[in-house]
């Protein structure tokens, strides 16, 4: 699994291994000439499942945007675009309320994203290093991940109580103001759904960077010792370089993760003060199941699907490949395997 | 055990044996020392959180709430816990049941599922292959948000709404499971099912007896985070289940906050019961847990 190579051998190589000494066939066609449909019958299921509820609603979605679709009224008629321009028109019921959830996705990712992206990398390097204990330290970095979103966010609104919580409690005792509203104020409740993101998923970044790290080939960091390289010319030349493919990674699934920040301020803040703190996928759920606004609900969506669209394609640019190296998809997910 | 632990390779942590640590002399013993105390220390702040949660739902109401805060129950009681199990309105242990159950099915259907759909797509040449292999990597660009009005529409068509099979099944149909799947299968040696193949095994007899119990590894680390997923997953329950009695413990926890506002004991107590099933899985297959999310790296 160490290189791009292995992961393919089992397709390129089975010409080569025909074992009735005919002509090579085409790679995993069985000589009792299996049934054409028999590789449908083992997609099926999943196929079924997936079309239901993957392929079907991500255009039905769009369908829905197009009309004024109360799941409680009997007439849902076509309305075109309206509802995408209501969005757009600043006089509209939806539109303030809709792009001050967009405002607080966008706050929430602003500051969310570097440090997940930051933070468990040095907790990576730290873990990287071998000695008793390792595993133990590393399970403890996981562990608040493995806590569900309603669990940890119960938690932290104890935690963050203004009165009798733990923070502001010991903040005190610091010499720090006791008294900050960090479920009731911005932008206090900004650092505390920021913090309790960080301390819940910092552990899932970790654990793939850590096994990332440990795909880069020790001979690098050989043979950067004997140029002489310092710990941070290693760092720069030899770690950040192989994490790269990962990285992207990395950000993507980050960025897309806290696009989707419901259940800290659904539990912790409940969207105050006022709405500020509401995020964008916590104002579609409740415009289109709670108010049953589902045509506005499906158009909001897809506004908000079209700017992650644009900050991936970003992300991809800004990762591209520098040099004319051809990495294709396979060798970046071998890298990314952490498997020797 | 050779061919499974083969197997098992894979998905085996890395460990960084071979990872070239720059020599270093005898390190003195107080550094050590020091190493581990600043790590340990670390280590509790980072737990905490987790460990205040567990204390006060042995506290009483007043304890719960006082300051300064009690790091050990005065007195220690297990009240919390009687009040919140036999409180009418919120049936925790009803809740507790709700997800056991559609955690433990959504698991196996994920992994069967799954498992079969990625035997073809990794093991057999056959004419579509590309596309529907295509087709699933494109959806994981799909943002969820986009599917989540569409789908309850489908889920209410289909009179899941406010039952457990719209959180058991839906969430099935995420492309992850395939991936890994498919991934892992891949890694498996070809020369085993060949020699099948010779001795005239059909493709069901080889995906059943050759290569199901090779994928034991991989099937445990999928189900495992299948299950950890559904029993956490939060916002989906929230707006398609909602009577008292059909909800799953953390949508239910999230009414118990609005009843209860300022009862953090029963918060406590009732955080405690939601985190305990996946706190021991967590200690016991840890392994498996931080193995199947290194290879989430993968799903890129």
């Amino acid at each position: 699994m160490s290189t791009p190579t292995r992961v393919g051998a089992s397709v390129t190589e089975a010409p080569t291994a025909a074992p009735d000494g005919s002509a090579p066939r085409r790679a995993g066609v069985s000589p009792t000439r299996p049934k054409p449909f028999t590789p449908w019958l083992f997609l099926l299921p999943y196929l079924a499942l997936f079309t239901v509820f993957v392929i079907v609603p991500s255009v039905f979605g769009l369908w829905i945007s197009l009309h004024e679709w109360d799941y409680t009224l009997p007439n849902k008629p076509f309305v075109g675009g309206e509802n995408y321009a209501e969005l757009f028109d600043p006089n509209s019921v939806n539109s303030g309320s809709f792009w001050t959830s967009m405002r607080a996705t966008g706050i929430f990712t602003l500051f969310s994203v570097p440090l997940l992206l930051v933070l468990p990398l040095l907790v990576a390097l730290l873990m990287n290093k071998s000695f008793p204990g390792r595993n133990f330290f590393r399970a403890v970095y996981f562990a608040p991940y493995v806590l569900g979103v309603a669990v940890v966010g119960l938690l932290w609104r104890y935690l963050l109580d203004n009165n009798i919580g733990l923070v502001n409690y010991y903040l005190g005792l610091f010499g720090l103001p006791d008294d900050t509203a960090w479920t009731t104020s911005v932008p206090a409740a900004w650092v505390a759904l920021v913090g309790v993101t960080v301390w819940w998923t910092l552990g899932f970044n970790a654990v793939i960077y850590l096994a990332a790290l440990q795909d880069i080939p020790g001979e690098l960091y050989e043979a950067a010792s004997v140029d002489g390289a310092n710990a941070w010319q290693k760092f720069r030349n030899v770690t950040l370089p192989g994490l790269r493919p990962i990285l992207t990674f990395v950000t993507i699934n980050t960025l897309i993760a806290s696009a989707n920040m419901f259940g800290q301020s659904y539990i912790i803040t409940q969207g105050a003060p006022g709405r500020e703190t509401r995020t964008a996928i916590y104002q579609i759920a409740e415009t289109g199941l709670r108010n049953f606004q589902m045509g506005d609900a499906a158009a909001m969506s897809y506004v908000l699907t079209f700017f992650l669209m644009i900050i991936s394609v970003v992300v991809f640019w800004l990762f591209r490949e520098k040099k004319e190296k051809p990495v294709a998809d396979e060798s970046a997910t071998a890298q990314s395997g952490g498997i020797r | 055990m050779t061919a499974l632990e083969q197997a098992a390779a894979p998905v085996a942590v890395p460990t960084s044996e071979t990872r070239a640590d720059a020599p270093r002399g005898r390190t003195r013993v107080w550094v050590v020392v020091v190493r581990y105390v600043l790590l340990g220390v670390l280590a509790l702040i980072y737990l905490s959180p987790i460990i205040f949660m567990l204390v006060t739902s042995f506290k009483t109401r007043a304890d719960a709430a006082g300051i300064p805060p009690n790091w050990i129950p005065d007195p220690f009681t297990t009240q919390a816990y009687e009040a919140i199990l036999t409180a009418s309105g919120t049936p925790v242990l009803l809740w507790f049941s709700n997800s056991l159950i559609a955690a433990v099915l959504h698991a196996v259907l994920v992994v069967v599922t799954a498992s079969l759909a990625a035997y073809p797509l990794a093991r057999m040449t056959f004419r579509g292959r590309g596309i529907v292999f295509s087709v699933i990597v494109a959806t994981l660009l799909i943002p969820p948000v986009i599917l989540i009005i569409p789908n309850y529409l489908i889920v209410g068509n289909l009179g899941w709404l406010n039952s457990l099979v719209a959180i058991i099944i839906p969430t099935a149909a995420g492309a992850f499971g395939v991936f890994f799947m498919r991934q892992f299968f891949l890694s498996l040696p070809a020369e085993l099912e060949e020699a099948a193949i010779i001795d005239g095994a059909n493709r069901w007899e080889i995906f059943l007896k050759i290569i199901l119990p090779l994928s034991k590894p991989a099937m445990a680390t999928l189900a495992l985070l299948a299950f950890l997923t559904n029993w956490n997953d939060f916002l989906w329950p929230v707006y398609v289940l909602f009577s008292a009695d059909v909800q799953t413990l953390p949508a239910g926890l999230s009414t118990l906050q609005s009843a209860n506002a300022v009862r953090y004991d029963l918060l406590m107590a009732g955080a405690v019961i939601a985190s305990v099933p996946v706190l021991l899985l967590f200690v016991f297959l840890q392994r498996f847990i931080i193995a199947g999310v290194s290879r989430s790296g993968l799903k890129g």
